[in-house]
């Protein structure tokens, strides 16, 4: 039988969103998960700066935390996000990749919580942080 | 004292237009997704033009929840930005003839955006409306709704917190 880690991983590649963006699944633990976002000339916010937008960042952060919930030992099968706080601190830089840290700090029953963060090559000064928490069962 | 002459129709709708559409070209993400704005006066509704490639999870099917914040980051940003501008457009400090994305404005920069799901997003368009709550010289709050078939039951909320440009100074002072 598959371990969750299994399923999270097998589910998160066959995303047509997280495929389009090239996003991949970096590590994998139990209930932790680490993402890839290459840099892509399309994803820019502002052309001045060539910066990506922070609605890439978060879709990185989102499928990272749904993906570090779907591998927890507790989680039972999908997850969908029940709410997600971002906060961008600083501009990613052009052309580097950015990559997400999502942990699930708790689990019950219904719900599961959990934090991220973001960075790009300059791996001390974080990029974005997120918080959200994400149903556990209970969806298709 | 007489009144001047009101504008006609064509003029003003193309300046307000054009000034959108230079907005927009700003932000190759926004083109990315395929987010495009309805304009009804200086009321706003944004439009995420559904395609495949924004599916989320493949066997509901539903639109990706970042693909969902993106699009109220945009909505807000968007909104935000345009009334920040509309005094300018209307009054032509804003020369449209000369815009280009290097000489737009700065957009706001986002501090930070909470979402949340209220519902799964179908494979079809979704709008969303953004209203400001709070605009000052440096800080704007906003908040943002999206629906699909039922402008009742919003999929998704978010509110957004905001970084204003600031004007440059003039020089010497």
């Amino acid at each position: 039988m598959p371990t969750n880690a299994e399923m999270a991983q097998k589910f998160i590649t066959a995303l047509p969103h997280a495929r389009e963006l090239g996003m991949t699944l970096t590590e994998l633990g139990d209930g932790y998960a680490e993402m890839a976002l290459p840099y892509d000339a399309r994803l820019v916010g502002d052309p001045a700066t060539g910066v990506i937008h922070g609605g890439a960042v978060s879709t990185v952060m989102d499928t990272c935390c749904g993906t570090a919930v779907m591998s927890h030992p507790d989680a039972r099968g999908v997850t969908a996000t029940i709410d997600l706080r971002i906060d961008y601190m600083r501009a990613a830089t052009p052309g580097q990749t950015v990559v997400a840290r999502a942990t699930c700090v708790h689990i019950t029953r219904n719900v599961a919580f959990v934090t991220a963060t973001a960075v790009d090559d300059d791996t001390d000064s974080p990029v974005a942080r997120a918080s959200g928490s994400f149903t556990v069962g209970a969806n298709a | 004292m007489s009144r001047p002459r009101p504008e006609p129709v064509q003029v003003v709708k193309q300046r307000r237009d054009t000034a959108l559409a230079a907005l927009l070209q700003g932000i190759p993400y926004a083109r990315f997704l395929n987010i495009t704005f309805d304009r009804r006066g200086d009321e706003l509704t944004a439009v995420l033009n559904f395609q495949d490639m924004l599916i989320g999870n493949p066997t509901l099917p539903a639109i990706h929840g970042g693909v969902t914040a993106a699009f109220l980051e945009v909505a807000s940003i968007v909104t935000l930005s345009w009334s920040y501008l509309w005094p300018d457009i209307e009054s032509g400090e804003l020369d449209l003839s000369a815009l280009t994305p290097a000489t737009m404005p700065r957009l706001p920069k986002t501090i930070g955006i909470t979402v949340d799901y209220l519902r799964s997003g179908l494979p079809r368009d979704a709008y969303a409306r953004a209203t400001i709550t709070r605009s000052g010289r440096r800080y704007a709050s906003v908040q943002a709704e999206s629906w699909q078939d039922n402008r009742d039951r919003p999929f998704a909320q978010a509110t957004g917190r905001f970084l204003m440009p600031q004007p440059k100074r003039a020089q010497n002072g």
